[in-house]
C-alpha cells in the first residue's frame, strides 16, 4: 500500500514538516522534526530507488488523474540517484547545521529558519521528481523563493544585497522558463514531459519550439550558475549562514543542472538543429570559459567562501563540458561530476563552517598554523580539496578521468587540456590554503588562540561521515559510474 | 496589417516585457526594480491568457447547446503563477524594508558605495 504512494511522499513529508515546525516554534524541537523528517525523506528516496532498480520507471498520477490530464510524478534511473543525494545531502547538513545555526543565526528565528530549509527541500525533490513542465516552474520558484530567504538569514548585512540580486535574477530565469514553458503549451497542447517529447517533433511551428527552447535554456542556465549567468552565486554563497552555502552547493544548482538534462535531451530531443548549436557554439565555451576564468578568479580571493563559490561555478563548468559532449560518455561524465561535486563542495564547505564557528571568519591570510588548534578541520578541508583537485583514489578523481575520457573520445584534445590545466589551478587555489593552514608560523599578533580548539562533535561527525562517503566512492568509482552510465543511457534514449 | 492589428496583444506583451526588463536594469532604486520585475511577469501572464483565446468563445461553462469556449487551463495555470509572483513581490518588498533598515537607503549604487567601503576597511 505505502509503497506505490512513495512519490507523492517524498514530496509531501518535507513540505508538511515546514507548517509543523512554524507551529511548534521551539528551536530544539524544529530542528529535531525537520531532521526526522529529512531522514524520512532519505528513506523514501532509497526505497524509491530500489524500485526503480528492480521494476523499472515508475509513473504515479497525482490524485488518480491519469497523465496527460493530470500531473504525474516520474521516477527514472535519472532522477532516483538524484532524488536520494539531495535528500543525504541535506540530511547530513542539517544534522550539522545544529551549532552553527544556533550561533549564527537569531534564536527567535529558528523555527523559522527550519521552515524555509524543509521548503526549500520540497521544493528542490519536486524539480526533481515531477513529470510535469509546468510543475517543475511551480517547485523551482517554491524553492527559489525559500533560498532567498535562507540566504537573508546570515550576519552581515551584505547578506540582504546578496539575497535581493538572486531573487531579481532568480525570478528573471524563472519567468524565462515560464515563457518558455508557455510556447511549449502553445505549439503542442500539452503540459506533460513525456507528452510533449513525443508530440514536439510533429508540432505545426518548429519556430515556437525554438523560442521555447531558447527561453528555457537561458532560464535554467541562470538558475544553475552556469558561466556568464552566474554573477548571482558568488555573493549569495559568501554571505549566507555557511549552512545554507554548504546545503545550496551541493543541491540547488545540481537540480538546476538536472532539469536542463531533462528538458535538453528528454524533452526536447536531439534531433533539432539548433540542440548542436546550443551545445557547440554556445554551452562548450561557456564551460571552457567557466572552468579556467573561474579558477582564476578563485586563485585570488582571500575569503575561503567566495574562494569556494567561484570555485563551484567551474566545476558546473566541467559538468557542462561534460553535457555539451552530447556523448554516452560526455553525458556519463557530467552526470557522475554532479553527483561528486555535490559530495565534495558541500563537505568543503562544512570544514569552512567549522572554521567560522570557532574563528568566526574564513580569511585565509589569518589562518596561520590553524592544523594546531583544528587538526581534525584542517586534514577534512585538505582532504576534500585534494577530491576537488582530482587527486587519485577520490571521487574528483573518478570525474575528471571520465569527462577527459569522453573529450578524447569525440577527438577533443584542446578541451581535454584545458582540464589539466583548470586542475592545476585548482592545485593553487586549494594549495594556498594548505600552505597557511599547515605551515605558516604565526605572523600576526597572535590572531589564533592556542591550544585545541576544535568544532564540536555534533559538526565534525556529520562532516566525516561525508567525507568518508566520499572517500569509499572514490575508491570504488564504478559504482557510481555505473548509475551515471545507465542514467546517460536513459537520457539519451529519451522517454519509454 | 493583420500582423499589427490582429496580434495586437502579442505586441502588448512585448511592449510590456521590454519596459520591465529596462526599468529592470536601468534603474538603482530597488523599489523600482521590483515595480519592474512585476511588470515583466504580468506581461507573461497576459502572453499566457492571450494563448487561450478562442475568437467568440464563451467560458467553459456547461450549455444545453454546443458552444466553443476558451481555453480554462491556461487561466489555471497562470492563477498558480500570479500567486507565485505575489509572493516573490513580498519577499523582495520585505528584504528591501531590511534593506532600508540597515542601510538607511534603497539606492543601489549608494549600497555598492557602502559595500566597497567596507570592504577596503
Amino acid at each position: 500500500m505505502i509503497a506505490t504512494q512513495l512519490p507523492a511522499l517524498q514530496i509531501i513529508i518535507p513540505l508538511f514538516a515546514a507548517p509543523i515546525i512554524v507551529l511548534v516554534r521551539r528551536s530544539e524541537l524544529a530542528w529535531i522534526i525537520a531532521v526526522v523528517a529529512n531522514l524520512m525523506c532519505v528513506l523514501v528516496a532509497w526505497k524509491l530507488l530500489g524500485l526503480v532498480n528492480e521494476q523499472g520507471i515508475i509513473r504515479y498520477s497525482l490524485g488518480g488523474w491519469a497523465a496527460p490530464t493530470g500531473i504525474e510524478y516520474y521516477v527514472d534511473s535519472v532522477n532516483a540517484p538524484l532524488l536520494l543525494l539531495v535528500a543525504a545531502i541535506s540530511a547530513i547538513v542539517l544534522l550539522y547545521a545544529y551549532h552553527s545555526v544556533k550561533k549564527s543565526v537569531d534564536s527567535n528565528k529558528h523555527y523559522l529558519f527550519y521552515a524555509a530549509w524543509m521548503l526549500c527541500l520540497s521544493g528542490l525533490l519536486g524539480m526533481l521528481i515531477t513529470g510535469d513542465a509546468f510543475n517543475v516552474f511551480v517547485f523551482l520558484e517554491i524553492s527559489s523563493l525559500s533560498t532567498y530567504m535562507l540566504i537573508a538569514f546570515g550576519s552581515d548585512r551584505r547578506a540582504l544585497t546578496a539575497s535581493f540580486r538572486y531573487l531579481v535574477l532568480g525570478s528573471i530565469g524563472a519567468s524565462f522558463i515560464l515563457i518558455g514553458i508557455g510556447f511549449l503549451y502553445a505549439a503542442t497542447g500539452s503540459l506533460n514531459m513525456l507528452d510533449l517529447a513525443q508530440r514536439i517533433p510533429d508540432a505545426s511551428s518548429e519556430r515556437a519550439i525554438l523560442v521555447a527552447f531558447s527561453f528555457i535554456s537561458i532560464g535554467l542556465m541562470i538558475k544553475s550558475a552556469i558561466f556568464p549567468l552566474h554573477a548571482w552565486l558568488a555573493n549569495a554563497y559568501h554571505h549566507a549562514p555557511i549552512t545554507v552555502t554548504a546545503f545550496l552547493a551541493g543541491t540547488a544548482t545540481k537540480v538546476s543542472l538536472y532539469v536542463f538534462l531533462r528538458f535538453l535531451f528528454s524533452v526536447f530531443g536531439t534531433q533539432y538543429n539548433f540542440e548542436y548549436l546550443l551545445f557547440n557554439v554556445i554551452l562548450l565555451p561557456a564551460a571552457v570559459l567557466g572552468f579556467l576564468i573561474m579558477s582564476v578568479v578563485a586563485v585570488f580571493q582571500t575569503d575561503l567562501r567566495r574562494m569556494l563559490a567561484y570555485s563551484s561555478v567551474a566545476q558546473i563548468g566541467y559538468i557542462v563540458a561534460g553535457i555539451s559532449l552530447a556523448t554516452q560518455a560526455g553525458l556519463t561524465a557530467g552526470y557522475v561530476h554532479i553527483i561528486n561535486h555535490a559530495m565534495i563542495k558541500t563537505a568543503l564547505f562544512m570544514s569552512v563552517g567549522c572554521i567560522i564557528y570557532r574563528l568566526g571568519h574564513a580569511h585565509r591570510p589569518s589562518l596561520d598554523n590553524l592544523i594546531q588548534t583544528m587538526p581534525l578541520t584542517c586534514a577534512a578541508f585538505i582532504i576534500s580539496g585534494l577530491s576537488l583537485i582530482g587527486v587519485p583514489l577520490t571521487v574528483g578523481f573518478v570525474s575528471k578521468f571520465t569527462l577527459i575520457g569522453a573529450a578524447m573520445e569525440k577527438g577533443w584534445w584542446m578541451m581535454a587540456a584545458l582540464v589539466l590545466v583548470s586542475s592545476v589551478l585548482a592545485i593553487i587555489y586549494i594549495g594556498r590554503v594548505a600552505d597557511v593552514m599547515l605551515f605558516r608560523k604565526q605572523r600576526l599578533p597572535n590572531p589564533i588562540p592556542q591550544g585545541r580548539n576544535e568544532a564540536p562533535l555534533s559538526m565534525l561527525v556529520p562532516m566525516y561521515g561525508l567525507i568518508f562517503m566520499s572517500l569509499y566512492l572514490g575508491v570504488y568509482g564504478s559504482k557510481t559510474l555505473a548509475v551515471a552510465s545507465e542514467a546517460a543511457t536513459q537520457l539519451l534514449g529519451g522517454f519509454r | 496589417m493583420n500582423t499589427i492589428l490582429g496580434l495586437y496583444n502579442y505586441w502588448i506583451v512585448i511592449i510590456l516585457m521590454m519596459a520591465g526588463l529596462y526599468i529592470l536594469i536601468a534603474r538603482y532604486n530597488l523599489i523600482k526594480k521590483i515595480i519592474g520585475l512585476s511588470v515583466f511577469q504580468t506581461s507573461i501572464f497576459y502572453l499566457y491568457i492571450t494563448m487561450g483565446k478562442v475568437d467568440g468563445g464563451t467560458a467553459p461553462i456547461l450549455l444545453d447547446e454546443p458552444a466553443s469556449y476558451s481555453n480554462p487551463l491556461v487561466h489555471v495555470l497562470i492563477l498558480t503563477a500570479i500567486v507565485v509572483g505575489v509572493a516573490t513581490t513580498a519577499v523582495a518588498l520585505a528584504l528591501i524594508v531590511r534593506i532600508y533598515e540597515s542601510y538607511d537607503t534603497i539606492e543601489e549604487d549608494e549600497i555598492k558605495a557602502i559595500e566597497m567601503q567596507e570592504q577596503d576597511s
